[in-house]
C-alpha cells in the first residue's frame, strides 16, 4: 500500500476484508483498487468528474458519475459495511449533512480532511492576514471547491453534537503519522490532516 | 432448453412457439443472425449486441440492401472496443424486424404475409427469443450484453428476466420504461404511416407500393429526436440548399426544400424506406412504447423498478449523454439508483457529446474507452 496517499493507507488498513465499501469522491479509484486487491473488499465508488470516472470504468471498478450532495440520498440505509468520505467534507455544500448520509449509509464511515488549524496555517493567517495558500491547500480562496474550511476542533464537536461515536482517529503532517492527544499542543495545533472513524 | 432447428449459417427456427405477454403464441419464429470472431471452446467469451429501433444483425458486416458499413462498425471489430479477436459477437435481427427475423411482413402459416395478423409484441418478447436463441447456440453465460437505445432497453430486459444470463451487461442511451414524449413521437410516426393511402390497413405487400410516403415522414420526425439542437444548428444553421440549376441557393417562395435541413430529411425519409417495412416499424415502435421496467416487476400497483433487478448478479455499466433529450441522463440515473437499491455493482457516466441520442454511433472516444475498460474489467 506504498502508493497510496497516507490517509488512504490507513483507511486501507483498517477496512475488514470482505466487506462492503463506498467510496464518497473515489476520484479515480486509487483507494478502491487497493481495498479490491488486497483486501477482497466489494468497492463501489461515487465520483462527480465524468473523466475520473471513465478511468475507474476502465480498471474494472463500480463508479457511479455522482454528486455527493445530493445524490448520497439515494443509496438505501446500511447498504455498506463502510462509507468512506476522503478530502472531500471541505467541499460539501452542507459537510453535517453529508456526515448524516454517510453513516446512514455506511455502519461505519472513514472520514479524513486537511485540518485548517494546522500550526502552520494559524501562522500565515497571523503574519499575513490572508486566507493561506499552502502545499496541501494550494488555491486562492476565491477558487477553491474548499468551502467549509474545518478544524480537528470544530469536527470533533460536530460529532458531539450529533451523537456521533469516534472509534479511532489518526492524525498526520509531512505525509507522516503523528500522535493525536487532546492537550494544549494536540492534534489541533499538529496536524495537517486528519483520518476518523466513526460510528453511530 | 429451448431446440431449434438450424437454417443455415445465419438462421434458425425456434422448434417450440414463444410465448408472448399478449397472452398469445407465436410459432415458428425464425432468427436471422450475424456472428463475427471465434467462440471460445468453453463458450465463456460471447458478447450479445441488441440493435436500436431501425437497426439490424449487420453490425459489423455491410448492409445487404444499401451496401453501407455495419451500424456499429466503429465499435465493433477486430482490435475494436468490442474485439473480435477476443470475443465472439452475435446480432440478431429482433422479432418484429423485417431483416430475415420473423416479422409482420414474414409469411403466416396459410403463405400469406402476417400484416396486422402479427400478434403485438413486447421488448421482453424480443429478449425471450433471443435467449431461446442462445439455448439453441449452446451458449448459457454471455461474457456481456451490450445495447444502445432500444438495444439498451432489451440489454436491461434481459437483465431483470434471465439475470443469470449475462454477467456484464452495458445499456447506453437508454431508459427503463418509455416516457410520455417517447410515445408522442412513435405515435407521430404511426399515424403518418397509418394515413398514408398505400398503407391498405397493413395489407401492402403485394400491391408492389406500400405506405413509402407516410414511413419516410416517420422517420423524419423520429431523425429530429435522434439529434441536438445545437448539432442541427451546427451542421445546417438556417442555410439554404443550391438550386437545381446549380446556382447558389435562394428562396423559392413555395414549398420544395429551400433550407438544408429540409432537405437532409427528405433524404434520410426517403432512404429510410428503402431497408425498413412499414409494419415493422408500428410494432416495433409499440413494443418500445409498451416497456416499463418498473411496470414489469413491481408489486401490483406500485412499480418498484429495484424490484426488477432484484437477484441480478451481473455488473452493469449505464452510459448516457449529455445532449440526448430522448433518453436523457435523468432515466440513467433512474436505472443506476434501482441497481444501486438492487445492491447490484453498476458503474455511470454521462458522456459529453455534441451529436444528442445519436452519439452512441458516432465518433465519441470517451465511449470507446468506456466501453473497452467495462468488457475487459
Amino acid at each position: 500500500m506504498a502508493e497510496l496517499r497516507p490517509d488512504l493507507a490507513v483507511i486501507a488498513r483498517h477496512v475488514a476484508p470482505g466487506s462492503r465499501v463506498l467510496d464518497v469522491g473515489c476520484g479515480e479509484g486509487e483507494l478502491m483498487a487497493v481495498l479490491r486487491g488486497e483486501r477482497q473488499v466489494d468497492a463501489r465508488g461515487m465520483e462527480i468528474d465524468p473523466g475520473a470516472v471513465e478511468r475507474c470504468v476502465a480498471r474494472g471498478l463500480s463508479v457511479v458519475q455522482g454528486d455527493a450532495d445530493r445524490d448520497l440520498a439515494d443509496y438505501p440505509d446500511h447498504a455498506f459495511d463502510y462509507a468512506i468520505l476522503s478530502q472531500t467534507l471541505q467541499t460539501a455544500a452542507r459537510p453535517d449533512l453529508m456526515l448524516d448520509q454517510l453513516l446512514r449509509i455506511g455502519r461505519k464511515a472513514f472520514v479524513s480532511f486537511p485540518n485548517f488549524a494546522y500550526w502552520r496555517m494559524r501562522a500565515s493567517l497571523l503574519r499575513h492576514g490572508r486566507m493561506p495558500v499552502t502545499r496541501h491547500l494550494p488555491v486562492s480562496w476565491y477558487e477553491t471547491q474548499n468551502i467549509h474550511h474545518v478544524t480537528v476542533a470544530d469536527f470533533r464537536a460536530l460529532l458531539r453534537e450529533k451523537g456521533v461515536t469516534v472509534e479511532q482517529d489518526w492524525f498526520f503532517t509531512r505525509g507522516r503519522e503523528i500522535a493525536g492527544g487532546q492537550g494544549h499542543f494536540g492534534a489541533n495545533w499538529r496536524a495537517e490532516h486528519a483520518v476518523f472513524q466513526l460510528s453511530r | 432448453m429451448t431446440a431449434a432447428t438450424t437454417l443455415d449459417a445465419t438462421s434458425l427456427v425456434l422448434d417450440a412457439p414463444l410465448l408472448l405477454d399478449s397472452g398469445q403464441s407465436l410459432a415458428g419464429v425464425r432468427l436471422a443472425f450475424e456472428t463475427y470472431g471465434e467462440l471460445a471452446a468453453d463458450k465463456g467469451n460471447a458478447i450479445l449486441v441488441f440493435h436500436a429501433l431501425t437497426g439490424d444483425q449487420h453490425v459489423a458486416s455491410p448492409h445487404p440492401i444499401t451496401g453501407k458499413p455495419g451500424w456499429w462498425s466503429r465499435m465493433v471489430g477486430p482490435g475494436k472496443p468490442i474485439d473480435t479477436d477476443r470475443y465472439h459477437v452475435i446480432c440478431a435481427n429482433v422479432i418484429g424486424g423485417c431483416m430475415g427475423s420473423t416479422g409482420p411482413a414474414s409469411e403466416d402459416s396459410d403463405g400469406q404475409p402476417w400484416g396486422m395478423r402479427f400478434p403485438v409484441i413486447t421488448i421482453r418478447d424480443m429478449v425471450r427469443a433471443q435467449v431461446a436463441m442462445l439455448d439453441a447456440m449452446g451458449i448459457h453465460k454471455l461474457h456481456a450484453v451490450v445495447g444502445g437505445s432500444m438495444g439498451g432497453m432489451l440489454a436491461l430486459s434481459l437483465a431483470a428476466n434471465f439475470p443469470d444470463r449475462a454477467a456484464r451487461v452495458l445499456a447506453i442511451a437508454t431508459s427503463w420504461r418509455h416516457s410520455a414524449q417517447n410515445i408522442a413521437f412513435h405515435e407521430v410516426g404511426r399515424q403518418a404511416i397509418m394515413a398514408d393511402p398505400g398503407w391498405r390497413d397493413g395489407d401492402y405487400y403485394s400491391h408492389g407500393k406500400g405506405p413509402e410516403k407516410g414511413l419516410a415522414v416517420a422517420r423524419m420526425a423520429a431523425h429530429i429526436t435522434y439529434l441536438s439542437e445545437a448539432g442541427l444548428t451546427e451542421k445546417f444553421g438556417r442555410r439554404l440548399q443550391e438550386r437545381p440549376d446549380g446556382s447558389q441557393g435562394a428562396k423559392s417562395f413555395g414549398f420544395d426544400a429551400d433550407f438544408q435541413v429540409e432537405s437532409y430529411l427528405r433524404h434520410q425519409g426517403l432512404a429510410f424506406t428503402d431497408r425498413f417495412d412499414a409494419n415493422s416499424y408500428l410494432y416495433i415502435t409499440r413494443a418500445t412504447d409498451y416497456f416499463d421496467l418498473a411496470e414489469e416487476h413491481g408489486a401490483k400497483g406500485k412499480g418498484s423498478l429495484a424490484d426488477a433487478f432484484t437477484g441480478a448478479t451481473a455488473r452493469f455499466c449505464v452510459v448516457s449523454f449529455d445532449t440526448d433529450w430522448l433518453y436523457p441522463t435523468a432515466e440513467s440515473r433512474t436505472v443506476v439508483h434501482a441497481l444501486n437499491a438492487a445492491a447490484a455493482p453498476v458503474s455511470f457516466v454521462e458522456l459529453s457529446a455534441p451529436f444528442g441520442h445519436d452519439s452512441f454511433l458516432l465518433d465519441v472516444p470517451a465511449l470507446d474507452r468506456v466501453v473497452t475498460g467495462f468488457l475487459n474489467g
